[in-house]
């Protein structure tokens, strides 16, 4: 049998006080499709960067083909035919494809006919010139056309496009179907089938186990930096990946027991917000009601309005036409603060950016959003003993796993700080939460207790709008979904019976 | 725990930081034919000398003001540059108006505080309501303002509008003895009594940030404005009156000179101090007792440069060292803080218990 691919042995990487990676073995065979599965802070990042040369092992070895290698740069790792396509793209938006693609590699084949040769060559084996284009994404994008036009799924085609011209032979995938809807994951899938055909090798990196199950021929799975096992996605299930991966049992988001009431808490009427750019309207008319103890979950393919609307409704942007009413008072012309005062807790999309102090401690955090109203404001003081109370109260509801709450918001893992973010905004007794993915970039068992307090706090009569990327938590969580596309509100299904794929549909617009 | 080693942090980062400045400059010294050793007696003999300990306080109130005003603007990424022209036009006006106004003593003295406070502050509004409401670059207006303000004070203090000519020397009308503020008599020297002020000032600013919403919402501006805006915090709000206080502070930085020494602005008054602000609030790192600190030490080393001149050692060693002090200070913080940032993810990496919950 041919030499592997790729051949990781005995990698061992410490970070102070942390082994990220303990002893990982993982080995990928030449024209395989290859999953690295596990939960976030399981170790998979840092075994990319490794073997991408962005950080070297403290023990082990890599090869590539046989051949045992140091990579101590991502150029070593180029050059050995290993290319990595990222999460976050990196595209710049005013040039065109073929520019893109060739920026930093001018080396290749220079800048002229024979690299655009190589280019259109390559467009084709990545899907790019052939894409059909069904549903209403752009259909196959000319090498001129400029990056800022295209969709998310274009552009992660630009990027594996990237690391081909570079010559990649073995290319490792980064989370790639997070920013995907579901016809788009099927696309990609069938472009990595037919790429795996004319011999290039793939690292799958995901967490998503059902997309796991369906493009990989093997999966390794990682646990708390080491390898668990690599098995057969045909004869293992999901349950029994899941139990590798965390653990445990994997947690369900199911909600059925019904809570809804009929006393509306949030109603928004006709809201409109224009473009500051001076593009199509951002919001468009969108009607929507959230009763007590209903959560109601918007569906969108990110930029269809989602952020704005949240951000509208707190008061963050002035929006131009229509109301925002909360309990039947209209709160349209009132300040963040005084929508929080009211009953409104907000968990934001990016938490870093949006909900935590980094360099605070954990008590100053509790103190954000809360600063004029009791027990932490008062006569325009900060009460700190208070504030430090009510951030022990969370650590120990919440199971925020911390030293101390004198530790600094940033020295907390993902999870951790979500938990804290999600106990500071429950506290009070909101009436309405407003939470925009709530779990997104949090490990399993973080999720399951952020299910649990969403849960719990619905049932006592709280009223949620959920925003998420993640269809299965939004049919888990939601009493009631709505699609929203383009700025309004297009259509609305009922959890108890769409399928994730119904949902993708109604999602790109395709049917209505 | 975490408290001691923060302190700890505070006060090796800046101690560590003058030696390395203090070590560089011993290399200066020796390097242009000098005796760091002769220096640093003459600079630590000098202190017990004449007034210059009393000097030496009263220059650091000076120093005290103009850091705090620039600090208050460092604790929302504001960088008010403009500390130079607030209070020198801030210490024009209230000059020309307590040389005009007749009052009673106590009555004078305040009006003439008041009156700077707010002759800074509007100074700054100009800056503070274009970022507010247009996002002007407050960096840039402030700057343009300090050129803006030199004219100002020039038209302000002729002759024909409020300025009387004496000897070589332009001045505003004098402060009659009702409007001083009296001292503290210590030796052969006397402590301005604004000096006092300045240290109340110095509590206040403490209360202010770490007790008052205001000062949680400011600070919490200044780390993520995207996080206070999600967190209720009016940006707009918080930017226009941390500048203004921050102007309004700046209006006091001419006065322990003109209400304890001067009484009257003139053409020759002292310039500068609000750079030097600058300098001292990144020294203090916007702590008031850092600030302190930093200003006496400034104020010091200002005065050693007489001293030195005396004994033959050229007095620009000090600037010198002024430099190198506030380089390796912001140097080491920098160090520090990655240091015992990267040591508390160890902690709670190491005191964090299995990362997954095993079915709770």
């Amino acid at each position: 049998m041919s030499a592997e691919a790729v051949e990781l042995r005995g990698i061992t990487k410490r970070f102070p006080g942390v082994v990220a990676n303990d002893g990982v073995d993982l080995a990928v065979h030449t024209g395989e499709v290859h999953a690295l599965c596990g939960e976030n802070g399981a170790g998979k990042s840092t075994l990319m960067k490794i073997l991408y040369g962005m950080q070297a092992p403290d023990e082990g070895t890599i090869a590539v083909g046989g051949a045992e290698m140091h990579f101590r740069t991502p150029a070593d790792a180029i050059a050995a035919g290993i290319g990595m396509v990222h999460q976050h793209f990196m595209l710049a938006d005013n040039l065109t494809i073929a520019e893109n693609v060739l920026l930093g590699a001018e080396k290749q084949h220079g800048i002229g006919r024979a690299a655009r040769a190589r280019i259109s060559e390559l467009a084709g084996t990545v899907g790019l010139a052939a894409a059909d284009g069904s549903g209403a994404r752009s259909a196959g994008a000319p090498l001129d056309m400029l990056v800022e036009h295209l969709g998310v799924a274009d552009r992660q085609r630009i990027e594996i496009l990237k690391v081909l011209y570079r010559g990649a032979r073995t290319v490792i995938l980064d989370e790639p179907t997070a920013v995907l809807v579901p016809q788009e994951v099927e696309e990609l899938f069938a472009t990595v089938r037919a790429m795996r055909g004319e011999g290039y090798t793939f690292l799958f990196i995901s967490h998503k186990l059902d997309e796991v199950r369906a493009i990989a021929d093997r999966i390794t799975v990682l646990r708390r930096g080491r390898t668990v096992g690599t098995v057969d996605p045909r004869e293992v299930g999901n349950a029994e990946l899941a139990e590798m991966m965390v653990g445990s049992e994997l947690p369900s988001p199911e909600s059925r027991d019904s809570s809804v009431t009929d006393r509306e808490v949030l109603r928004v009427e006709g809201l409109g917000l224009p473009d500051p750019a001076g593009g199509r309207d951002l919001l468009d008319g969108l009607d929507l009601v959230v009763h007590a103890g209903e959560v109601l979950g918007i569906a969108g393919v990110e930029g269809n309005g989602q952020t704005e609307l949240v951000e509208t409704v707190m008061g963050m942007r002035r929006h131009a036409r229509g109301r925002v009413l909360l309990s039947g008072v209209d709160v349209s012309g009132l300040s963040t603060m005084a929508r929080r005062e009211r009953g409104i807790g907000y968990v934001p999309e990016d938490r870093s950016r949006h909900a935590l102090l980094g360099d605070q401690p954990l008590w100053a955090n509790r103190v954000l959003g809360f600063q004029s109203r009791p027990p932490i404001g008062r006569h325009g003081l900060i009460d700190r003993g208070a504030a430090r109370t009510d951030t022990e109260r969370i650590v120990a509801d919440f199971d925020v796993r911390t030293p101390g709450i004198d530790v600094m918001a940033s020295a907390l893992s993902g999870g951790n700080q979500q938990k804290l973010v999600v106990g500071r905004e429950l506290s009070g007794d909101p009436v309405l939460l407003i939470a925009a993915h709530p779990t997104r970039g949090v490990d399993v068992g973080a999720q399951a207790g952020i299910w649990a307090e969403l849960r719990r706090a619905r049932r006592a009569g709280l009223a949620v709008l959920l925003v998420s990327a993640d269809l299965d938590e939004l049919i888990g969580l939601s009493d009631r979904l709505a699609v929203i596309l383009g700025g309004r509100l297009v259509g609305t299904a009922d959890p108890a019976t769409v399928t994730p794929e119904e949902l993708g549909t109604a999602m790109t617009g395709a049917t209505r | 725990m975490t408290a001691v080693a923060r302190l700890r942090g505070a006060v090796v980062a800046p101690l560590l930081a003058i030696g390395v400045a203090g070590l560089l400059c011993a290399v200066a010294l020796l390097v242009s034919g000098a005796s760091p050793w002769t220096a640093v007696t003459t600079v630590l003999s000098q202190l017990g000398s004449g007034t210059v300990a009393v000097d030496t306080v009263n220059s650091a109130a000076v120093y005290y003001l103009a850091a705090l005003a620039v600090a208050v603007g460092f604790q929302m990424r504001l960088f008010n540059i403009g500390v130079e022209g607030q209070f020198r036009v801030a210490a024009c006006v209230a000059a020309i108006v307590g040389g005009t106004v007749v009052l009673p003593p106590v009555l004078h003295t305040l009006l003439i505080i008041v009156v700077a406070v707010l002759t800074g502050a509007a100074w700054i509004a100009i800056p503070a309501l274009l970022k507010a409401y247009r996002g002007v670059s407050e960096v840039i207006s402030t700057i343009m303002l300090n050129a803006i303000a030199t004219g100002m004070i020039a038209f302000l203090i002729r002759p024909e509008t409020f300025g009387e000519l004496r000897g070589n020397n332009i001045t505003t009308p004098p402060i009659p003895e009702s409007g001083w503020f009296p001292g503290v008599p210590v030796g052969s020297g006397t402590i301005f009594g604004m000096v006092f002020v300045a240290a109340a000032l110095g509590v206040g600013y403490w209360f202010l940030l770490g007790r008052t919403r205001f000062g949680f919402e400011l600070r919490a501006s200044g780390e993520s404005t995207t996080a206070a805006s999600a967190g209720g915090v009016n940006a707009r709000r918080t930017i226009v009156v941390a500048l203004l206080l921050s102007g309004a502070i700046a209006g006091l930085i001419g006065l322990p000179e003109l209400l304890g020494r001067d009484h009257a602005y003139t053409l020759s008054s002292p310039q500068g101090y609000g750079f030097t602000g600058i300098a001292i609030a990144l020294l203090g790192r916007n702590h008031p007792v850092g600030i302190a600190l930093g200003a006496l030490l400034w104020a010091f080393l200002d005065k050693s440069a007489v001293a030195l001149d005396v004994v033959g050692i050229p007095r620009e060693i000090v600037l010198i060292m002024q430099g190198l002090i506030v380089l390796s200070v912001v140097v080491a913080y920098e160090l520090v803080r990655r240091m015992e940032q990267r040591a508390e993810q160890r902690r709670v990496a190491a005191g964090t218990p299995e990362p997954v919950g095993a079915a709770s």
